[in-house]
């Protein structure tokens, strides 16, 4: 969406959030465009009301003015003038719509859990928070989010972001910190009693004080290595294979599966994504890779939500060199010079907003951005 | 023809001489007279009642509200109370007084008086119509008294099906059976336009108030159902679990949505289109003028009633709705702004030239236009993809709906009981508190819901309890929309006082005392239980104003008429019917 110019506006707004994403100049400019024609449009009706209303006020108990039908012309500039005004407004909205749900391709990944009453978050490099989110100032970062129970609404409104959290699915939202600080974070969709103490912040870190704050982790497990932990536990490692070349097991070979298409039983073909993988732990009878048998058990009510995310982020370390990400397992460690992005993780995880890609592996997976909209589509 | 109450004194005199000797309100006594009555302006009186004492409750829970609210912390009442207090208000407001409101008692006194027929088609079921409303009403009253619904009143699954512990199932049974009465008032709106307009009164010559009437019932009959079939899937859903909303069983939360707001985006129409309707009548009597551009602000009704249809998406652009769909939801948002931006402009230029009074009724016709523009200017910030995004489920969508519904809607509801007033009940309310109230109530009103406006542009999110105490700003707006609430009240107050003072005490109503040109003004004030004496038959067009001594009482004068002027156009009909 760089191709389409949406303007800014960086100055303070009086009544207005704290700008400290990328979007909020953009939501900020359109609201100095709306609130300027809402005056206008006020302004001038009641200006007219108010003129219309002292001259032509009766002067005679019994005056009957002369009637005046109407005026095909008016009726005309009326309707297409606020029709031509309102489109600027469609398009000018939508545009910012587009920059906000096209997740890009390379972002730093966090998985948000939703549970009634608070945010839990999971970094890939193990770090856990519950209603705190830290992240660096200048990195993109893409939250992967899903909820334990009942819809919430993850919002921050010095970002100028919102995305319902619904049972069931997982939706994407991302966001550019501009300015470090410290921002609420609010559930935005009534769930329940405490729905107003659903609430937390998120800070935005200068990459210095982030580093910091990632080697002050309590040497937390990556959260594909506790995958891992889980995928030998619940015996998934009996049917599938995850290492490259090996013989096939009952079920499909993980190893380099994430991000590809894979055939399906009935023919049609299936990204694998965080929504497939998701669907074939919980219900794997409803699209069977083509080939294997109906035989995996439901593992429905056995996984809690964070625990489904780590087996998805297992699952997605299992690829060819330079596309998976981080090895399972592998500690924290912390370049300078990519501003706080641990090495490993550089392919998901590029810190200026231009974001090129960090090598260039043969098969080029999808790109996970992609994911956002496949979900949205169902 | 009745004499029992005379006596020496001058009222007595007065209301000989103006009143007919009979009329529906002193046709028959008792409390069975009323409560089996098949006469539609009685009907209508039996909800005006019940309106106003379900807009009263309503108003006691918005009261809750804004104390709460006055201080950061939850300190009133628990989280548990303040959530049941907000879906209470809520329910009430929304099912039991924005949506009947207008049609049920404006309506239901003025479509038959307004084409000149004698009731509506069929006047049993109009009885129905508000014995279901009771029913409705009194079970989703007692649901919220016996333990009350904490759901907020949109009642999002899998919250309201798999979490809430209240009593969800008895209030939405209640708002089930409330939905046949919409879908039965409508049904006898439709019929008695079609079948029962006088002669003469072809479908340009209908006031603007049937025609968004008419806009108005076509959206109950085909909208209701789907709300109706979305509870009692709710019901089963959570009395049965049979998975049609709940993910762990194969079904979709956000379904729900859709097939919610499927209805609840059209009902918004059906609480504002009415309004609209009053506006364009009061406009025109107090002016003087006809309406301008009629056909425009006719066939505007039916083309918001139409696209309101196609805009429900809107509500749920940050809900995992596709991409796509959010765009084109957008899109029609933005065109079904037009025709209310039609409407406004032709009210506007109505004023032009006109012979503007400043009787209350014209007081909040200048309230509505620029609430109502303000209210649908806002609805553009909302319909903006991006835009939402960030006020979605915020304060501003508060103040935005306020404005269009209290804003919108209560103002015109306000203006027509004013201005008809004394067509229900034979007397004038008292003209300068009637003034002063209105004044009291914009002022009121703005200063409750503007800063609202700006609360939820620096992020507070609705139905929150508490917010956070580090935001000065948030309790001072807060404060501000909580004095402005106090006054609002007093405002309603006042009105609500004058009017029931006026039924014993205020002048007595001559037929037609603005004057205005429909044909509910040209039968007397009360009108008498068949509406007419004889059949009109219309030979002008909607809102010719004709010299005002010309445009009086049809029909053959009685000895307590006036029937000096009586209408040139109706000589030979009358004739006839001697």
């Amino acid at each position: 969406m760089q191709s389409i110019p949406i303007p800014n506006i960086n100055l303070p707004v009086p009544f207005a959030p704290e700008q400290a994403s990328t979007f909020a100049p953009h939501v900020d400019a359109l609201y100095v465009y709306l609130v300027t024609l809402t005056a206008f449009f006020t302004l001038g009706i009641s200006a007219a009301i108010i003129f219309f209303a002292v001259k032509y006020r009766r002067r005679q108990h019994g005056e009957l003015p002369r009637p005046i039908a109407g005026s095909m012309v008016l009726e005309l500039t009326w309707t297409i003038i606020p029709l031509l005004i309102s489109m600027t407004i469609f398009v000018w909205g939508a545009s910012i719509f587009f920059k906000a749900y096209r997740a890009p391709n390379q972002a730093m990944e966090i998985y948000v859990v939703g549970k009634q009453w608070m945010w839990k978050f999971q970094h890939q490099t193990g770090q856990r928070e519950i209603n705190e989110l830290h992240v660096p100032v200048g990195a993109r970062v893409k939250l992967t989010m899903t909820t334990e129970d009942v819809i919430h609404s993850f919002y921050v409104p010095a970002f100028r972001i919102k995305q319902d959290v619904v049972p069931g699915r997982y939706l994407q939202t991302w966001f550019e910190a501009t300015k470090p600080g410290k921002y609420y974070l609010f559930c935005a969709e009534y769930c329940g009693t405490n729905h107003s103490g659903m609430t937390g912040y998120v800070y935005v870190m200068e990459p210095a004080a982030y580093q910091q704050w990632l080697a002050g982790g309590t040497g937390s497990e990556s959260a594909a290595s506790q995958g891992q932990k889980l995928f030998q536990q619940r015996g998934c490692a009996s049917c599938h294979q995850v290492e490259p070349g090996g013989q096939q097991g009952r079920g499909p070979t993980l190893y380099g599966i994430f991000g590809h298409t894979q055939q399906i039983e009935g023919g049609a073909t299936v990204t694998v994504d965080e929504a497939y993988i998701r669907e074939s732990i919980l219900n794997p009878q409803a699209k069977i890779a083509l080939g294997f048998q109906n035989i995996m058990p439901t593992f429905q009510g056995q996984l809690s939500e964070e625990q489904i995310l780590q087996l998805v982020a297992y699952v997605r370390s299992l690829a060819p060199a330079g596309q998976g990400g981080a090895a399972p397992g592998a500690q924290t460690t912390v370049g300078p010079t990519t501003g706080g992005i641990p090495p490993q993780q550089q392919r998901m995880n590029p810190v200026g907003p231009t974001g090129e890609r960090q090598g260039s592996p043969a098969p080029q997976a999808p790109p996970a951005g992609n994911t956002g909209n496949a979900n949205r589509q169902q | 023809m009745s004499t029992n109450t005379t006596t020496a004194a001058a009222g007595t005199r007065e209301w000989r001489s103006r009143f007919p000797t009979v009329n529906y309100l002193n046709a028959d006594y008792g409390i069975w007279s009323w409560l089996l009555t098949k006469d539609h302006k009685r009907i209508a009186i039996l909800y005006l009642i019940s309106v106003t004492f379900f807009f009263a409750i309503g108003g006691a829970y918005a009261a809750a509200i804004r104390m709460e609210l006055l201080t950061p912390l939850g300190d009133l009442m628990q989280s548990h109370t303040y959530n049941k207090v907000f879906t209470h208000h809520g329910i009430m407001m929304v099912f039991f007084f924005l949506i009947p409101s207008i049609p049920a008692t404006l309506g239901n006194f003025l479509v038959p008086l307004m084409i000149g027929a004698k009731d509506l088609a069929f006047p049993k079921i109009n009885l129905l119509s508000w014995y279901v409303y009771m029913v409705g009403g009194v079970l989703t009253f007692a649901a919220l008294l016996f333990g009350g619904v904490d759901t907020g009143w949109t009642f999002y699954v899998p919250y309201s099906t798999n979490f809430s512990n209240t009593y969800v199932t008895l209030a939405g049974l209640g708002i089930f059976i409330n939905g046949f009465s919409s879908i039965l008032t409508g049904l006898n709106f439709i019929v008695t336009v079609h079948t029962m307009r006088a002669p003469g009164m072809t479908w340009f010559r209908l006031p603007l108030f049937i025609w968004s009437h008419y806009a108005t019932s076509l959206v109950m009959i085909l909208g209701t159902p789907v709300v109706a079939i979305t509870i009692l899937l709710l019901a089963l859903e959570r009395v049965a679990h049979v998975g049609i909303f709940d993910p762990a069983l194969g079904g979709d939360p956000v379904l729900f949505q859709h097939m919610f707001w499927f209805y609840s985006h059209p009902a918004v129409y059906i609480m504002v289109l009415p309004g609209m309707g009053v506006i364009s009548e009061l406009v025109a009597t107090h002016t003087r003028k006809p309406v301008f551009g009629y056909s425009f602000v006719a066939f505007s009704s039916l083309a918001i009633a139409v696209f309101g249809f196609l805009v429900w998406g809107h509500h749920l652009f940050v809900s995992s709705q596709s991409v796509y769909a959010g765009l084109i939801f957008s899109l029609i948002s933005f065109v079904v702004a037009i025709p209310s931006a039609v409407k406004v402009f032709n009210w506007t230029a109505t004023m032009y030239k006109g012979s503007i009074s400043y009787d209350t009724p014209m007081l909040y016709v200048f309230a509505f236009i620029g609430l109502f523009t303000i209210g649908g200017m806002t609805g553009l910030f909302l319909a903006a993809l991006g835009f939402d995004i960030h006020v979605h489920d915020t304060y501003f969508v508060v103040a935005h709906f306020h404005y269009v519904m209290v804003g919108g809607q209560v103002m015109a509801y306000l203006g027509a009981l004013h201005n008809w007033w004394p067509k229900m009940t034979g007397r004038m309310y008292p003209e300068g508190w009637a003034r002063f109230a209105a004044l009291v109530i914009f002022v009121g009103f703005n200063l409750t819901f503007f800063p609202q406006f700006l609360l939820g542009y620096m992020g507070m999110p609705r139905r929150y309890h508490a917010y956070p105490v580090g935001e000065p700003v948030w309790q001072v707006l807060h404060v501000m929309s909580t004095g402005g609430a106090s006054l609002l009240g007093i405002g309603l107050l006042i009105p609500a006082i004058y009017f029931i003072w006026s039924m014993r005490y205020g002048r007595f109503a001559p037929a037609n005392p603005w004057p205005g040109t429909g044909l509910e003004w040209r039968t007397p004030s009360p009108p008498p239980t068949e509406n007419f004496a004889v059949t009109p038959v219309v030979t002008w067009e909607a809102y010719e104003y004709r010299p005002i001594e010309e445009m009086q009482v049809i029909g053959p004068g009685a000895p307590d008429q006036p029937v000096g002027g009586q209408h040139p156009a109706n000589r030979g009909a009358d004739t006839e019917e001697r």
